[in-house]
């Protein structure tokens, strides 16, 4: 038995350094880890090894996507906690530390989500940038948002559908669906002034109707109340 | 001579028929936009409905009083129904479609059966829970797969008039992805998905419009520009073009539009006349290569805030979208948060400048306010909670609720599954206020 224990003994050393060895070149090799603070809502690669790290020791079970959303959020406090480190949900250079000593990163996943604003799906906001760049294309980055402030306020007005589509689809509602522009592609900037707007920037000061005084046929549209004129289109409620 | 009459009269008519093919033409093409917008609406509030089917339904799974689930119950009830003829409006009579509908009678059956019963002398039973997560689960399939569809009808400008011709040529088509992505949703069903609408925290739904709270005295234009000069840290040499706007109506601003001749840079402000508050920001830049992290700018919007005498705010959200970071902030008294009292902004992660400031919900709801004992202790609260949750983090909350009052609520962050829930527990009644499930990502088809 001690004989045996004798020779299990530099075996055992024997392994664990290669096993050290391997693994610390290839620690060395894919360490990714920049010096960024991740925190909730950051997408990227560091995400990507942070959620594949912890997946390695089991406490993240969800998909690798490269979004930091909740999940990761709780797998990152567990393993804080049981490593006696602050749990705070952030991981900055001691926890990052300690989890590239204490996992392998083995790449699982790839970009493969994104952040939206809460309640929206990515569609609702493609659909959004779809009416904006019909309605707007040619207005100023401040009209593009207005415009689609517009949208959303209709949408939390009871006068109006309450859905995004529903607005939108509104028979007479908007010329662009009217006369089928709404079916182009739309741009980086109508995407970007859509995000703006959902994320709650209202430059047309809770508008629910806008038009262009150039254009406009109905006299009614001109006894609304006005807000302000952006570009080409007057604002109003 | 008569042959020039003849000549004059057959162009004539020949201009005539070439006006009338023309307008005809012109007709047909509004009507077919017409048909197809119709097409459209109904396919995407599908899809909408259905991922607030998903959320509804998970909200009913982690809620525990009877008060709460009723009428949750009803407006999943209500939901299933909508949904039901929105799938009616789709040409898609070929189709087979009946597992999809049939998916939504169940849960139309159950919610409407078990939201009229009374649940305080017959609550919902193991088994009626356990069906309860089987449809939790078919509905975020079916969700998928609808999105599925959706993102392909964005992405190849798909028509469903083309469905129609389709259909009108041939008894069986094939290649159509918007039928051949139906039929996916039909085999792979046994469900339907999510997304939610809930009157967020710091969504459109829940603004106050006007800002009856704030006070002040009224300031003047040049006022105006010297409040924007302080608050942008502007360098002086900045063109600045201001304007009175919303004469009409209760609340008056200043509107400016700030360009900097020797960068190609916009800022748009407006600022309250009453008091001389900034409203909104939006700088209008390129943003370049990220060299900043999420954090280290999350904390550079602290400093900002406590700069412009905004103390006491602490950071509740933070997103990231491709070089900018979002960030929700809300006012912390006596360790309890006020929600409704939240400010966002939008940092460039570049060089950590603001890009955009809306303290809109900020000044609709500040008050100098004592916040009140609540009459109920924590563990009480916690009991309210149900027993599905695991509770991670607990602490004391303003928030608005449906009728826009201020309530004290203790809140409770926990998770069920791969959910995480927020739930609001009123601190002098035990009434579960609010419940939300809290996810802000999505999946990418590209």
């Amino acid at each position: 038995m001690r004989k045996l224990f004798f020779l299990k003994g530099p075996l055992i050393y024997f392994t664990i350094f290669v096993v050290f060895f391997l693994g610390s070149d290839q620690i060395v090799k894919v360490s990714a880890f920049t010096n960024q603070v991740i925190q909730m809502g950051a997408v990227g690669e560091d995400v990507i090894e942070l959620q594949s790290r912890l997946k390695y020791n089991g406490y993240y079970t969800s998909k690798v996507d490269g979004v930091f959303g909740y999940n990761t959020y709780w797998a990152l406090r567990n393993f804080q906690n049981n490593f006696g480190l602050p749990v705070d949900g952030i991981a900055g250079a001691k926890t990052k530390a300690m989890l590239v000593r204490a996992t392998k990163y083995e790449k699982t996943g790839t970009s493969a989500g994104s952040n939206v604003p809460s309640g929206y799906s990515q569609n609702d906001i493609q659909l959004m940038a779809n009416a904006v760049y019909g309605e707007s294309r040619g207005e100023p980055y401040i009209g593009q948002v207005a415009v689609a402030a517009v949208i959303l306020n209709r949408v939390g007005n009871s006068a109006f559908p309450n859905t995004v589509s529903g607005v939108i689809f509104e028979p007479g509602a908007f010329t662009a669906v009217a006369d089928g522009q709404i079916y182009l592609t739309p741009n980086e900037t109508a995407k970007k002034a859509v995000l703006d707007a959902v994320n709650g920037w209202d430059p047309s000061d809770n508008a629910l109707y806008y038009f262009n005084p150039k254009t406009a046929t109905s006299a009614w549209i001109w006894s609304r109340p006005q807000i302000k004129t952006i570009g080409n289109h007057i604002f109003c409620r | 001579m008569l042959k020039g009459i003849l000549i004059g009269v057959l162009s004539i008519g020949l201009i005539g028929t070439a006006f009338w093919g023309y307008s005809e033409r012109d007709e047909k093409k509004a009507v077919k936009i017409q048909a197809e917008n119709n097409y459209q609406r109904a396919f995407h509030e599908l899809t909408y409905e259905v991922d607030l089917l998903h959320d509804k339904i998970g909200d009913t799974l982690a809620m525990k009083s009877k008060t709460s689930l009723s009428p949750a119950l009803v407006e999943v009830w209500g939901l299933t129904s909508q949904a039901h003829s929105n799938v009616g409006q789709l040409p898609l009579r070929l189709l087979p479609i009946n597992k999809t509908e049939e998916f939504l009678s169940n849960i139309g059956d159950f919610s409407y059966r078990t939201a009229v019963r009374d649940l305080d002398k017959e609550p919902l039973s193991e088994k009626e829970y356990a069906t309860l997560q089987r449809l939790y689960e078919n509905s975020a399939e079916i969700q998928g797969e609808l999105r599925k569809v959706q993102h392909l009808v964005f992405e190849d400008k798909l028509r469903w008039m083309d469905v129609e011709l389709a259909y009108a040529k041939e008894q069986n088509p094939k290649n159509n992805v918007i039928i051949d992505g139906f039929k996916s949703v039909e085999s792979s069903v046994a469900s339907y998905s999510d997304a939610n609408m809930d009157p967020a925290l710091t969504n459109f739904k829940v603004n106050r419009n006007n800002l009856a709270n704030v006070k002040g005295e009224d300031i003047t234009k040049s006022q105006a520009k010297e409040i924007a000069k302080k608050f942008l840290e502007l360098n002086g040499t900045e063109k600045i073009k201001v304007s009175h706007t919303g004469e009409k109506l209760k609340d008056h601003y200043y509107s400016l539009e700030i360009t900097d001749p020797k960068q190609k840079n916009e800022i748009y402000m407006d600022i309250t006349e009453k008091g001389g508050y900034p409203l909104w920001v939006i700088s209008n830049r390129e943003i370049g290569k990220q060299t900043i992290d999420l954090n280290k700018a999350s904390l550079n919007g602290l400093k900002f805030l406590e700069r412009n005498k905004y103390p006491n705010m602490e950071l509740t959200q933070s997103s990231q979208y491709d070089t900018i970071g979002v960030f929700t902030y809300v006012s912390k008294i006596d360790d309890v948060r006020i929600y409704p009292e939240s400010i966002t902004m939008k940092i460039a992660l570049d060089d950590g400048s603001i890009v955009g400031f809306s303290a809109k919900n900020y000044l609709a709801a500040y008050t100098k306010r004592k916040i009140p004992e609540p009459k109920i202790s924590i563990e009480e609260a916690r009991k309210s909670v149900n027993s599905n949750m695991k509770i991670m983090e607990e602490r004391k909350a303003i928030i608005l609720n449906k009728l826009n009052q201020e309530i004290l609520c203790y809140e409770f962050v926990g998770t069920r599954g791969n959910d995480t829930y927020q739930v609001f527990i009123n601190a002098n009644t035990a009434v579960e206020e609010q419940i939300k499930r809290l996810n802000n990502i999505v999946e990418n088809f590209d």
